[in-house]
């Protein structure tokens, strides 16, 4: 016998979530020395940030010396530390990419220009980071470490300049604004380069005194790209160009320089060899910038999701006292709740902050997935130099880790061998990077639209409470730099479709389905559904042909691919929410001070997930369906399919014959009623042949989501009980 | 003879001074509402303490700062991820209550006697500080008895100087102090306060009273001014 679900004894969510929460379910409980940057970068965005832009240091493109005076601010609460390794004075060991995704997000949750501004610093040593020589690390990343009391140095401040051609020169993004050439090359001694390079929306360039510069050999006697270090005083032209006419980050510098200048070939980033009087870098601009990119990537996307969760409760002081001071008296529902009496607002900001959740979710695990790939990347490469692999006979090993990881995996066994280890968490990582810049900054940037107008009118102004106007804005620049949303898309395209990544994806629907049984209110049963919708999908379209032959999963279709990668997004986000939620849940019950608020907490959460599952669900549903049938053409009324419908009159004949036939046939056939040459339509009805599988996914899918409203009503509830604060913890 | 100074700084935790504070009715008296679920901050009054006392240390060498805590320990690690980065202690931790609705005397005696369990405690050296426990609605009377138990008759009540800016954020400080403080996070004794002869008639919080006048034009001791007139009134 089928019986429904016991509703749980009613608990509500008492307080908005604290860090103790927080630190749960993004898993850094453990981990202090995150706790206390955390806490320094909100001091900094919370205080001289936010006063900045209360001030209205934002409306001005230039860098001025207000906005100059927060790269102290940052030096003194160890944001520009974090990146550094104790070593060179930082004093967070190992991988970074949680602690930097922590101080984006702590940042952002006020400025996201403040964020970038904070990063971009890191950014420009990232290529030194990351493949510099010792000596260059030595010297430059060293170089960035604040200026101690009784020191007699200038601090070094980094900006990366990749390349942004000038529109509308026929020059397409990806080829390099930047070239290089021997300037003077002496028996004996260094050669020393001559670096011309145009750079286009740079940020830090306002103050930077060191670039990272990706150059391409105009030169025989250099081969390829790489990049080299610029300074501030090196003989030559360093022109910071103009100030970039931002509309938004502007407590982030960005210009476009003009550089010019005569540089040792010491210079180039990870050095280089000499080869038949060649000069042959060690590394190319494209091999260090794609290590750059796909873990600073992440923190742009969780610059996104801070917004969303931090317009929560502006939104809430705004909608309960929009009201006082008018006609209603303290008691009653008019004061006391306000705009919180509709039930439109209620669930609007329940879907804003069940899309924080899921986004924060998604870029906290990526962030946490480069911090466990990083040393087993280190380790790959040891391994490598050791047996001197490079080229195919690298890509060859790697085959054969990613075979073996491919094994294991699906004998769900460990793996231990760091190369399968490294080439499993790539695979994932390779997802996850650009699902999170693309769906974070991009349905982000929609819901902060959503955002603002729960505000009214007030939403675009300077007064909003929580800068929501401005993070609106700032929202979409997120989206668009460190590669727009196309770029993240075609990545997507390529890196959804592997065979190592499409096992644990699987293995995630196996997953999705247990912990539906274990927990039905989490709307995990819809999301695993949606998965399976979304694998039959994608694996139909990767042979399938459209209605004239040509192949639908191609590099050119991005009709195609770009929908399906969009798909999978909402499925990551919405996934990595239960797991955190799970987590809470699980880990929470060890924390003496969430003891009193925790039910209330995970029962609230798990209700967002709901909501949030079912939304994926319904995107994907939306997405697949119009692949799924979109390019077969619709049957006409030719001869042929008039031939195949039957005739009402027919029908009327034949129920003597056959009982039952003028019903049935109406069910499953057209029927061209009397008088009339066919139904009035476009054609007789799909007959989805090939596609039933797909049908009935599809069908099971939208039954899946039975509930999913319920829990939002609980959730909006929810929201008009919760305790706040009395006001903002930072000026607007 | 050396000067340096055993300071021991005697402070609370209260929640966020932003966050709603609802008295409520518990089983074991009165409390706040989802106290153990709202940010909690040291008592700005104690921090100044604290920080009046790092400066001291500083400028004597040799000197060196205690910070002896009561409240929930859980409450307490978060609060250490802020304090701990301005100026260097050592935390002593007793996990209690750290709610106000608690007897002074009681609260005294747990801190007195954490105190006096510091190994190497000299006190001809020994200053101890706190804060007037405002923010912690104590009763502002742990102090004086904390001293009196300690054996400190002599006694200065009064206020810091007012001058002393705070401490900026040093994480690496932060990481020094954290090598004793989480240690001592997780030997935090477990303190339980009676409550014996404690009754509260009734609990209600201050009334507010909010006279708005926006001025964009006034020295500040032409502000000063006449808040203390409006304040005689």
């Amino acid at each position: 016998m089928v019986t429904l679900a016991e509703p749980k004894p009613a608990v509500s969510l008492q307080t908005l979530p604290g860090d103790d929460v927080r630190q749960i379910m993004w898993r850094f409980a453990d981990r202090y020395e995150l706790q206390m940057l955390m806490q320094g970068a909100r001091a900094v965005a919370r205080g001289p940030v936010a006063r900045l832009v209360a001030a209205g240091g934002r409306n001005s493109h230039d860098w001025t010396p207000e906005k100059n005076t927060l790269l102290q601010h940052y030096d003194d609460s160890g944001i520009t530390a974090a990146f550094l390794e104790p070593e060179y004075g930082g004093f967070i060991a190992g991988p970074k990419n949680l602690a930097l995704a922590l101080v984006a997000f702590e940042l952002a949750w006020v400025d996201a220009g403040a964020a970038t501004g904070s990063l971009a610093s890191n950014l420009g040593l990232a290529p030194i980071h990351e493949r510099g020589t010792p000596e260059q690390r030595a010297k430059y990343v060293g170089g960035a470490v604040p200026v101690k009391p009784g020191e007699d140095r200038k601090q070094i401040r980094a900006a990366f300049a990749l390349t942004e051609p000038i529109p509308f020169v026929g020059v397409e993004t990806g080829m390099l604004a930047g070239r290089v050439r021997i300037a003077e090359w002496k028996d004996g001694s260094e050669p020393l380069l001559h670096v011309d390079k145009r750079g286009r929306f740079i940020t830090n360039m306002g103050f930077a005194n060191v670039v990272t510069a990706a150059v391409e050999s105009d030169d025989a006697k250099i081969k390829g790209s790489c990049m080299v270090i610029l300074e501030e005083g090196d003989p030559g032209i360093w022109d910071r160009g103009t100030p970039t006419k931002k509309l938004v980050h502007q407590l982030s510098s960005t210009n476009d320089p003009v550089f010019n200048l005569k540089v040792p070939a010491s210079r180039i980033v990870g050095g280089y060899t000499v080869k038949d009087g060649v000069i042959i870098p060690n590394y190319s601009h494209s091999e260090i910038i794609e290590a750059v990119f796909r873990r600073t990537r992440v923190t742009v996307g969780l610059m996104t999701s801070a917004k969303l969760l931090s317009a929560v409760e502006p939104i809430m002081l705004y909608h309960r006292r929009r009201f006082r001071g008018g006609q209603g008296a303290p008691g009653t529902p008019r004061y006391e709740l306000g705009i919180q009496q509709k039930e439109d607002a209620l669930h609007r900001l329940v879907d804003i902050w069940a899309t924080g959740e899921a986004s924060s979710s998604l870029g906290f695990e990526a962030a946490r997935m480069f911090d466990v790939l990083d040393p087993l990347e280190q380790e790959k490469d040891r391994i490598f130099a050791e047996k001197k692999l490079t080229g195919r006979a690298a890509t060859k090993e790697l085959a054969k880790a990613q075979d073996e990881a491919l094994k294991l995996i699906n004998a769900h066994q460990p793996i231990e061998n760091p190369l399968a280890r490294f080439a499993q968490l790539d695979s994932l990582a390779g997802v996850l990077c650009p699902a999170c810049k693309l769906w974070n900054t991009g349905h982000g940037a929609n819901m902060m639209r959503e955002a603002v107008s729960l505000m009214g009118g007030y939403g675009v102004t300077e007064d909003c409470p929580g800068f929501l106007g401005q993070k609106w804005m700032d929202a979409q620049l997120e989206a668009t730099y460190e590669g727009p949303e196309a770029v993240q898309r075609l990545q997507l395209s390529i890196t959804m479709t592997s065979e190592l990544f499409l096992t644990q994806f699987k293995q995630w629907i196996a997953e999705m389905k247990r912990i539906s049984s274990e927990r039905p209110g989490t709307g995990a049963c819809a999301l695993g559904t949606a998965m399976k919708l979304w694998l039959w999908t994608l694996q139909h379209v990767q042979t399938a042909t459209d209605a004239d032959g040509a192949k639908l999963y191609h590099k050119s279709r991005q009709g195609v691919t770009f929908p399906l990668a969009d798909a999978l997004c909402w499925l990551l986000a919405a996934r990595q929410f239960i797991l955190d939620t799970i987590e809470l849940e699980t880990k929470g019950a060890e924390n003496p001070a969430l003891a009193d608020g925790l039910a209330g907490t995970v029962a609230f959460f798990t209700d967002l997930c709901h909501v949030q599952a079912a939304r994926a669900a319904g995107e994907v549903g939306r997405i697949a369906t119009e692949i799924g049938h979109g390019y077969n053409r619709h049957p006409a009324w030719d001869d042929a399919s008039c031939h195949a419908c039957y005739c009402a009159e027919e029908l009327t004949n034949l129920e003597g014959v056959i009982p039952g036939i003028d019903g049935s046939a109406r069910a499953y056939s057209d029927v061209t009623e009397n008088g009339e040459a066919h139904a009035r339509k476009a054609g007789p009805c799909v007959k989805c042949t090939g596609l039933e599988p797909f049908v009935a996914l599809r069908a099971k899918l939208d039954t899946c989501i039975t509930g999913c409203r319920l829990a939002k009503d609980r959730a909006a509830e929810s929201l008009t009980k919760v305790m706040t604060r009395e006001a903002l913890d930072y000026p607007a | 003879m050396s000067t340096a100074y055993q300071i021991i700084v005697c402070a609370g935790i209260v929640p966020d001074p932003l966050q709603t504070l609802e008295p409520v009715a518990s089983p074991t008296g009165p409390a706040l509402k989802n106290e153990m679920m709202l940010p909690a901050v040291l008592d700005p009054w104690a921090g100044h303490a604290l920080y009046e006392a790092a400066n001291l240390a500083k400028n004597t060498p040799g000197s060196k700062v205690w910070l002896v805590s009561l409240g929930p320990k859980a409450k307490l690690q978060q609060v250490m991820m802020t304090v701990a980065q301005r100026v260097p202690f050592e935390l002593i931790a007793l996990d209690g209550p750290a709610s106000g609705f608690t007897e002074a005397a009681e609260v005294a005696a747990a801190l007195a006697e954490a105190i006096q369990t510091i190994p190497g405690l000299d006190k001809s050296k020994l200053l101890v500080f706190g804060g007037w426990e405002s923010a912690s609605r104590g009763a502002g009377a742990t102090m004086q008895m904390v001293g009196e138990r300690l054996g400190i008759v002599d006694q200065f009540q009064g206020v810091d100087q007012g001058n002393l800016p705070e401490p900026k954020n040093n994480p690496q400080v932060g990481m020094t102090n954290m090598r004793t403080v989480m240690p001592a996070l997780q030997k935090a004794k477990p303190t339980k306060l009676a409550g014996e002869g404690l009754t509260f008639a009734s609990v209600t919080l201050p009334k507010q009273m909010r006279e708005t006048k926006i001025v964009k034009d006034k020295s500040a001791d032409d502000i000063a001014k006449e808040i203390v007139e409006w304040i005689k009134k």
